[in-house]
């Protein structure tokens, strides 16, 4: 028996490769992980998998050919990217929508709200570990769903909404079903939480995993649910309301942990603010036009504006150049997952590669709106 | 672009502290923003984030092929405590570097980046400059004006099927 040492442990840095194809990775997102042991020193994203060319494309369409196209950037909220677009436009031709199209569109963005933020509780609980919550989130994703189609015949990539206004006016029973959507729906949260907030297992894997305080979530330019876990009060709707929302009464859930499970906290509770806010459209939607007076060509005055709304990941933001013609001069959108991701490579360091898991379902990526 | 004179206490803040820069303040549809060389758009965003504006919103370049100075550069800045945006904007000619924003704002890394894939403008001093979403393989920068979509189309269509496309 020799009694020379043996050195079984291997000390160095391994470099793990995390994705594209990897589930817990939501869609085609890669990591380069820099490991010592569990631990992990570095991170590096890499991006760019599903870079379709979008704000190349839209300077090759004219603002309504383009309009469509933004639904497939964050394809799980369509309604809110349309919602943003079409204000954008109808900011730089000076067109506002008439009453009844804002509140509709009010409606249905906060419906597109809950089901992004289902999907996203449905999928973060999954890569947790916890399989029940997804298949309860994709029952009443589904009610959500169910709606648009009824009301525009699409699920997904809706394009609900026209430069103007809408393209449709709403269905007969849309209001029926939206208040038995809300009625059922309240429930359903009380029995999500009862899976989850005080669950030991979903605890222990997301108190203190994944801490960005505020000030970091400043200088990242991170919007949304993950500014708010951080102490900072700022939601688009409140700050600079569009759309009408300053008619509306709502709470801005502000958490202060700025971990993984604040963030919870605070898009389960957005979830409820939602369904609040489509209860107080209901039985007051105003009558009345639904497309304001919009030129069949658009040819916007030369100019360039910045129009951000509140998209379910955060503030979603338009900067348009016209130099008076169809098309766009440069469209340039700012997707609010792109900014959030970036943080990423400053919130897994120190993390163990298990919490890698958990801060990527809990920054709410859709790579479709990352890579554009 | 017909844009109103932008008047208000930043704005005379801003005029008097750059006083030998070339400084020119607009606003169009009541969104100020202000124009300067790139020797004084650090300087600038530098003043304004301690105005309270530290939150950088989005970095992005404007392609003017038929300027004289062809790339503009867009900074848009959010106060909190203002609850308002301002945007900054500066030029650099191809092939010159603009002055980097990674050290005043994180979020300054990933869209320097972007810019420089798309529009092949670099920037002094970024730790990291390289492409984010286009292969690192791929020549050239999509977002410049003379990339024309129907003729990459024909390009790789003609590369890689062996045929004419059809757009």
């Amino acid at each position: 028996m020799s009694t020379q040492p043996v050195n079984y442990l291997e000390t160095s840095e391994l470099v793990l490769n995390m994705g594209p194809q990897h589930p817990s990775t939501h869609g085609v997102l890669r990591l380069v992980l820099k490991l010592d042991g569990e631990r992990v020193k570095a991170v590096e994203c890499i991006i760019g998998y599903l870079h379709r060319g979008v704000e190349k494309i839209g300077e090759n369409r004219t603002y309504t050919q383009f309009a469509p196209y933004v639904d497939r950037m964050d394809y799980v909220s369509a309604v809110a990217n349309g919602l943003g677009y079409c204000l954008a436009v109808e900011k730089l031709i000076g067109v506002e929508a008439p009453a009844r199209a804002q509140m509709v569109r009010v409606a249905l963005a906060e419906l597109n709200r809950i089901s992004s933020h289902l999907l996203w509780l449905g999928t973060h609980a999954l890569d947790i570990g916890a399989m029940t919550a997804l298949f309860y989130c994709m029952r009443e994703r589904e009610e959500v769903l169910k709606i648009f189609e009824n009301y525009c015949g699409a699920r997904l990539t809706t394009h609900a909404f026209r430069i103007g206004g809408l393209q449709y006016d709403l269905h007969d029973t849309f209001e029926a079903e939206a208040r038995a959507f809300c009625d059922m729906f309240e429930k359903r949260i009380d029995e999500y939480e009862q899976l989850l907030t005080k669950n030991p297992i979903w605890v222990e894997r997301l108190r203190g995993v994944g801490v960005l305080t505020a000030e970091e979530c400043k200088s990242f330019a991170v919007s949304g649910p993950m500014i708010r876990a951080a102490g900072v009060n700022w939601d688009l709707r409140r700050a600079q309301p569009y759309s009408g929302y300053e008619q509306f009464e709502f709470d801005v859930p502000v958490m202060h942990g700025a971990d993984s499970y604040d963030r919870y906290l605070v898009r389960v509770e957005e979830m409820r603010q939602s369904v609040r806010i489509i209860r107080q459209t209901l039985g007051r939607i105003p009558g009345g036009a639904i497309l304001a007076k919009v030129p069949k060509v658009l040819k916007p005055p030369a100019g360039e504006v910045y129009v951000s709304t509140e998209a379910p990941k955060g503030e979603l933001g338009y900067y348009i150049v016209s130099d008076g013609s169809q098309h766009p001069y440069r469209l340039r959108v700012r997707p609010p997952s792109f900014m959030n991701l970036a943080s990423l490579e400053k919130m897994a360091v120190g993390a163990l590669v298990a919490d890698v898991v958990a801060i990527i379902g809990t920054i709410d990526i859709v790579l479709g709106e990352v890579d554009r | 672009m017909a844009t109103d004179p932008w008047e208000d206490e930043l704005a005379s803040q801003l005029r008097s502290s750059f006083t030998d820069v070339s400084l020119k303040l607009e606003s169009f549809h009541g969104q100020p923003f202000a124009t300067l060389e790139p020797g004084g758009y650090v300087k600038a965003v530098e003043f304004l984030k301690a105005q309270g504006f530290d939150y950088l919103v989005d970095l992005t370049a404007v392609d003017h092929p038929k300027d004289p100075v062809r790339f503009e550069i867009v900074a848009i800045l959010y106060s909190f405590a203002a609850n308002r945006r301002v945007r900054v904007h500066t030029r650099v000619g191809d092939g010159e570097a603009a002055p980097t924003l990674t050290g005043l704002y994180a979020a300054a890394n990933w869209l320097e980046r972007e810019i420089w894939d798309m529009f092949g403008v670099a920037f002094a001093g970024h730790p990291n400059l390289k492409r984010i979403l286009m292969p690192e393989d791929w020549q050239g920068h999509p977002l410049r004006k003379e990339r024309s979509i129907v003729a990459m189309d024909q390009e790789w269509v003609r590369a890689n099927l062996d045929i004419e496309s059809g757009q």
